[in-house]
C-alpha cells in the first residue's frame, strides 16, 4: 500500500537532498566567482563546524530554530501565516526576563513562572491578530508584520534605565535585570567541548514541544479540525469546525509556543533580555518550517543544517571569504526546496490517481472475465 | 431558416473542419481516449455528449493541442496537423472557451480580451475597434470598458468567446458552456452561437444536457468510456431519452418512490426564514417548510434561486436575519454547525469538493469530517484511528466504493465514488434529517442508481430529507412533496404524482407563478 501515499518519505528525503546538491552547485559557483576554491571553501566550514565548540553551538542555536519553527508551523498548517513569531518572541522574552528579574523564588517555581508568563506574553501579542482577524477581517500577514515593529518600538522604551531597564556599572550595555540564580537553567556538558560551552538544559523543552505538536496534530480532535482547516476551510466549515475559534485558538498556541523561543538562552546563559539577545529568530523560522515541511522531524534536520550553515561560516571570514556567501547557499536551499517539494507532491498525487485507476481497471477486467 | 440550409450546404463542399480518425490517449494505466473518429463540418455546431468520465474532457485537451494523442490523425481543414501546444491550435484557428472562466476580475473587457494578445491589434484604439466590431458582427452587447466584476455569468462567457475570437479562431471548442447559465442565460449563448455560424464558424459543443444538445446542434458524437458510439448523428433523428441510452449504454435507472411512508412526526420545521446578503436583498425570504418522518420533500428551482443560503441558514454556516429552524422540536436557530451535526443533521453537499471532502486526505480521514466528535471515529479528545478505519471500511464495503483501500486520497477516486463515500457517511450516525443537493450530480448511473436506492431505504427508516436537484426527473422521481422557489420565495407546490418536468420548469422560471398572481389579484 506503500505505493499509494501520496509522498512517499523516500521521495521527500531525496527532494531534500537535490535541493541541497543544487544550492551547492550554485553557491560553488558563486565562489568560483569571486574568484574562491570551492571545495577548499566547504572543506574548512565542514572542519570548523565539526569541531565539538561549533557543535555545541549549532545544537543551541538549532534548539532556538526549532522552537520559532514550530511556533510558524502550527499556524502553517491551517493555512494561517504568523509571520509575527519574530515580535512575540521579542516581547515575551523581554518581560519574561523582567519579571524574572524582578525577584527571586525558589528553584523550580522560579523557572516555572518565567516560561509560562513568556507563552502568556507570546499567546497575547499574537492573540492581537487572531482577534483582528476575525473581528475586523484584517490579514494576519499585515497585522502580524506590523506587529513586529511595534514590539521593537515597545521594547526599546521599556528597557531604558528608568523603566525595566538596568545598567550594570562600569558597562555600556542595558538590558533587564538579571535574574537570580534560582531561575536559571543549568547546561548539560558536552564531550570535548571547552570549559563552559554547555548545550542548553531547555533543549529538554524542545523535544517535548515537537513531540506535543506532533500528538496533538495528528492524534487529537483539534489538531484534525486545524488541519481540515488547512487542507479546505470551506469543507471544515461544512463540517463544523468554528472557523473564527479556530484562528484565535490557533494563533495563542503558535503564539505561547513563539514566547518559548528565547528561553532556552535567557535561562540558559544571558539571565536577561539584553540589546545582545538574538532577534530576527521567527523570520528564520518560517524558511526552517517551509524547509521541514511543518513535521517536527523535518524541522528538526532544516534547524540543524541552518544552524550548521551560520555556526561554520564564522571560519569564512578567517580565509578572507565573505560569510554573506553563506546566505546564499540558505536562499538557494530554501527557493529549490519549495519548488521541488512543490512538483513531488504533484507528481506523488498523480501517480496515486493512475494507480487507482490501473487497480481498479485490472480488478474490472476480472470481473468482466469471471462474467463471461 | 435559408441561412440554415445555405451554411450547410457550404459545408458540404468544404473539408470538415475538423477531422479525426482512431485517436488514442493513454495514460499510465488507463486508457482515456480509445479509437475516437470524429469529423465536424465547416460552418456547423456540431455536440459531443457523454456521460462524466465517459473521455470528453481528454479529447478536448487533444484538439487543442494541450497534450498528443498517442495514435491516430487529426486533420483541420483538410490538413494533417500535430498539436505540440495550445499556441499551435490557436495559430490554426481553434480557440477554447473553457468550464471555467480564466478572465480578470480587475479589468475591463477590453483588457481582458487583449491581454496576451497584445501584439495582433496593439493595446489602443485598433484594438478597441476590433472588438466593436466583433462583438458587433456575432450580436454581443458587451461595453469594453466595463469591469469584468460587475459583469454577470453570461456576459464573462461572452468576454471569453470574443478573447477567442479576436484571436482569429474559426473554430471555437466550448467546455460545458451552459453548466453555469441560467435557462434565459442559455437562450442567450445559443443566439450567439446561432450567429456564429451564420458568419461561417465552427463551434463545437461540449454538453451533457441532452435538451439543449438537441435545440443548438447540427450534428452530434456521442462517446463512452472512452470511444465514439456513434459519430455524425442527426438531432432531428433521435429523442432525448434514445440518446442518453447511447450514452449509457444500458438500460437508464428511474427515480422513484414506491408507497408513502411519510408520517405526521415533524422533524425539521422552518418558520418564516429571511436570509439577506451583504447588500440587504432578501436571498431567503420568508421560507417556511415542515419536513415530516420518512418524507422526502423536494425543492425545484432555477440554480441561485436562494437555494445555497437555505441550505446554509440549516446547517449553521450561515446566520438567518430572522425567522427560526428547529430540529425534533427544538429550537436550533442559534446553534452552531457542530451541535446541529450531533443532533442528527447529515449533510450531501452540492459541491463535494468545497464542502463534503479533504481532497488530499485519506478515505478514512474524511469518514471522520463532520463527524469529529462522534463514535467511531474519537475517544474523548483523541482521534480513535482504528475505529474510524474499520468504519470506513463498513462504508467503503456496504455503499460500494470502488477503491483499493482506504489509505488512498479522496482525490484519487472517480466523482461517483467521491459521492458514494459522501452518502455513506452522512447516513451513518443514524441521522434524523438529512439535506441532499444534488445528490447524483456529475455521477455515473450505476452510482447514481445506489445512491437513489439509499436515500429510499433511508426514508422507509424514518428519515427527513430536503432534495434539492436541478435534474427535475430525480426532483419529481424521489420527491414525496414539491415546492417551488423562486428569488428566495417558495412560490408553490406541486404534486409530484401529476407534475410534468415541463409544468414544473415552467413554475421555476416564474411563469407559473406569475399566472397565479394574476389570477389572485384577478378575484
Amino acid at each position: 500500500m506503500n505505493r499509494l501515499k501520496t509522498s512517499p518519505l523516500a521521495l521527500t528525503l531525496l527532494a531534500a537532498l537535490a535541493a541541497l546538491v543544487f544550492s551547492i552547485v550554485i553557491t560553488s559557483i558563486v565562489l568560483s566567482i569571486s574568484g574562491f576554491n570551492p571545495p577548499s571553501t566547504f572543506q574548512a566550514m565542514v572542519d570548523y563546524g565539526t569541531q565539538p565548540d561549533s557543535l555545541v553551538n549549532i545544537i543551541n542555536k538549532g534548539t532556538m530554530y526549532f522552537l520559532a519553527a514550530i511556533a510558524v508551523a502550527i499556524g502553517f498548517r491551517m493555512n494561517l501565516f504568523n509571520i509575527g513569531v519574530d515580535g512575540q518572541y521579542r516581547m515575551a522574552a523581554m518581560l519574561a526576563a523582567a519579571l524574572g528579574g524582578a525577584f527571586a523564588l525558589p528553584p523550580g517555581l522560579h523557572q516555572i513562572v518565567i516560561l509560562l508568563a513568556a507563552m502568556a506574553v507570546g499567546a497575547a501579542w499574537a492573540g492581537i491578530v487572531g482577534v483582528l482577524k476575525v473581528t475586523r477581517g484584517v490579514s494576519e500577514v499585515i497585522s502580524s508584520i506590523m506587529l513586529n515593529f511595534i514590539a521593537t518600538g515597545i521594547i526599546a522604551y521599556l528597557i531604558q534605565t528608568d523603566r525595566l531597564g538596568y545598567q550594570p556599572e562600569g558597562s555600556d550595555s542595558i538590558g533587564t535585570h538579571p535574574i537570580a540564580e534560582s531561575g536559571w537553567i543549568p547546561g548539560i556538558p558536552f564531550p570535548g567541548a571547552r570549559e563552559g560551552a554547555e548545550v542548553y538544559g531547555l533543549i529538554v523543552l524542545a523535544v517535548i514541544v515537537g513531540i506535543a505538536f506532533h500528538v496533538v496534530i495528528n492524534r487529537t480532535r483539534f489538531g484534525f479540525d486545524l488541519r481540515a482547516t488547512g487542507l479546505s476551510a470551506s469543507a471544515a466549515v461544512a463540517s463544523g469546525v468554528n472557523a473564527r475559534r479556530m484562528v484565535v485558538t490557533t494563533m495563542l498556541i503558535s503564539g505561547a509556543t513563539a514566547g518559548l523561543i528565547g528561553m532556552p538562552e535567557l535561562l540558559g546563559t544571558a539571565h536577561s533580555y539584553s540589546l545582545q539577545f538574538p532577534t530576527g529568530l521567527g523570520f528564520l523560522g518560517i524558511g526552517i518550517a517551509l524547509l521541514g515541511r511543518n513535521h517536527p522531524v523535518g524541522i528538526t534536520f532544516a534547524a540543524l543544517l541552518w544552524a550548521f550553515l551560520d555556526e561554520s561560516s564564522q571560519i569564512l571570514d578567517f580565509n578572507d571569504i565573505p560569510k554573506e556567501i553563506v546566505a546564499i547557499t540558505q536562499a538557494a536551499v530554501l527557493l529549490s526546496v519549495v519548488v521541488v517539494y512543490e512538483i513531488v507532491h504533484r507528481l506523488g498525487m498523480r501517480w496515486q490517481q493512475q494507480a487507482v485507476a490501473a487497480e481498479l481497471a485490472a480488478g474490472a477486467t476480472k470481473k468482466a472475465e469471471v462474467a463471461s | 431558416m435559408s441561412t440554415t440550409t445555405r451554411a450547410t450546404e457550404r459545408a458540404e463542399q468544404a473539408a470538415p473542419a475538423f477531422e479525426l480518425r482512431g485517436i488514442t490517449k493513454r495514460f499510465p494505466g488507463v486508457v482515456a481516449n480509445r479509437d475516437i473518429d470524429l469529423t465536424v463540418r465547416a460552418g456547423t455546431v456540431h455536440a459531443i455528449v457523454g456521460e462524466n468520465g465517459a473521455g470528453k474532457s481528454t479529447l478536448m485537451k487533444t484538439l487543442y493541442g494541450m497534450h498528443k494523442p498517442d495514435e491516430g490523425t487529426i486533420r483541420i481543414n483538410g490538413e494533417q496537423v500535430t498539436l505540440n501546444s495550445p499556441s499551435d491550435a490557436i495559430a490554426r484557428g481553434v480557440g477554447m472557451v473553457h468550464q471555467h472562466f480564466m478572465l480578470a476580475d480587475n479589468l475591463t473587457v477590453l483588457e481582458n480580451v487583449v491581454l496576451g494578445a497584445e501584439k495582433l491589434y496593439g493595446i489602443g484604439g485598433r484594438a478597441r475597434k476590433k472588438i466593436v466590431e466583433l462583438a458587433r458582427k456575432f450580436g454581443m452587447r458587451l461595453d469594453p470598458d466595463r469591469l469584468v466584476e460587475d459583469l454577470g455569468v453570461g456576459d464573462r462567457q461572452r468576454v471569453e468567446i470574443l478573447k477567442v475570437l479576436y484571436r482569429g479562431a474559426k473554430i471555437i471548442i466550448l467546455d460545458e458552456p451552459t453548466a453555469v447559465l441560467v435557462p434565459q442565460e442559455v437562450e442567450e449563448l445559443f443566439g450567439n452561437l446561432r450567429e456564429l455560424k451564420r458568419e461561417g464558424l465552427t463551434v463545437l459543443f461540449i454538453s451533457h444536457k441532452l435538451d439543449e444538445v438537441l435545440s443548438i446542434s447540427d450534428t452530434i458524437t456521442v462517446i463512452r468510456r472512452g470511444t465514439t458510439v456513434q459519430d455524425g448523428i442527426d438531432p432531428a433523428a433521435v429523442n432525448a431519452r434514445e440518446l442518453a441510452q447511447l450514452m449509457v449504454g444500458s438500460e437508464l435507472p428511474v427515480p422513484e418512490l414506491r408507497e408513502s411512508t411519510v408520517t405526521d412526526r415533524a422533524v425539521l420545521e422552518i418558520r418564516n426564514l429571511t436570509v439577506r446578503d451583504a447588500t440587504g436583498r432578501p436571498v431567503v425570504d420568508d421560507v417556511t417548510l415542515t419536513i415530516h418522518a420518512g418524507e422526502i420533500l423536494g425543492i425545484a428551482g432555477v440554480e441561485g434561486n436562494g437555494q445555497a443560503e437555505l441550505v446554509e441558514a440549516i446547517m449553521g454556516m450561515r446566520a438567518p436575519d430572522s425567522g427560526t429552524v428547529a430540529l425534533d422540536g427544538a429550537d436550533i436557530t442559534g446553534w452552531e454547525t457542530r451541535r446541529r451535526r450531533e443532533r442528527g443533521v447529515g449533510f450531501i453537499p452540492e459541491d463535494r469538493h468545497r464542502h463534503g471532502l479533504l481532497l488530499e486526505s485519506s478515505l478514512w480521514e474524511n469518514r471522520v469530517l463532520g463527524h469529529q466528535t462522534r463514535k467511531p471515529n474519537v475517544k474523548g479528545p483523541w482521534i480513535d484511528r482504528a475505529g474510524a478505519r474499520r468504519d470506513t471500511e463498513r462504508i467503503v464495503r456496504d455503499y460500494d466504493v470502488r477503491t483499493p483501500g482506504i489509505d488512498v486520497s479522496a482525490a484519487a477516486l472517480s466523482g461517483g465514488n467521491q459521492q458514494k463515500l459522501i452518502v455513506g457517511r452522512e447516513m451513518s450516525g443514524e441521522p434524523k434529517f438529512l439535506i441532499a443537493a444534488h445528490p447524483t450530480r456529475g455521477v455515473d448511473v450505476g452510482a447514481q442508481a445506489a445512491i437513489w436506492d439509499h436515500l429510499r431505504d433511508a426514508r422507509a427508516e424514518g428519515l427527513a430529507v430536503l432534495l434539492i436537484s436541478a435534474d427535475l426527473d430525480e426532483l419529481i422521481g424521489m420527491s414525496d412533496t414539491l415546492r417551488v422557489i423562486l428569488r428566495g420565495r417558495i412560490v408553490g407546490e406541486a404534486d409530484p404524482a401529476t407534475v410534468t418536468p415541463e409544468e414544473l420548469g415552467s413554475a421555476m422560471t416564474g411563469a407559473q407563478g406569475a399566472a397565479d398572481r394574476d389570477r389572485e389579484e384577478g378575484r
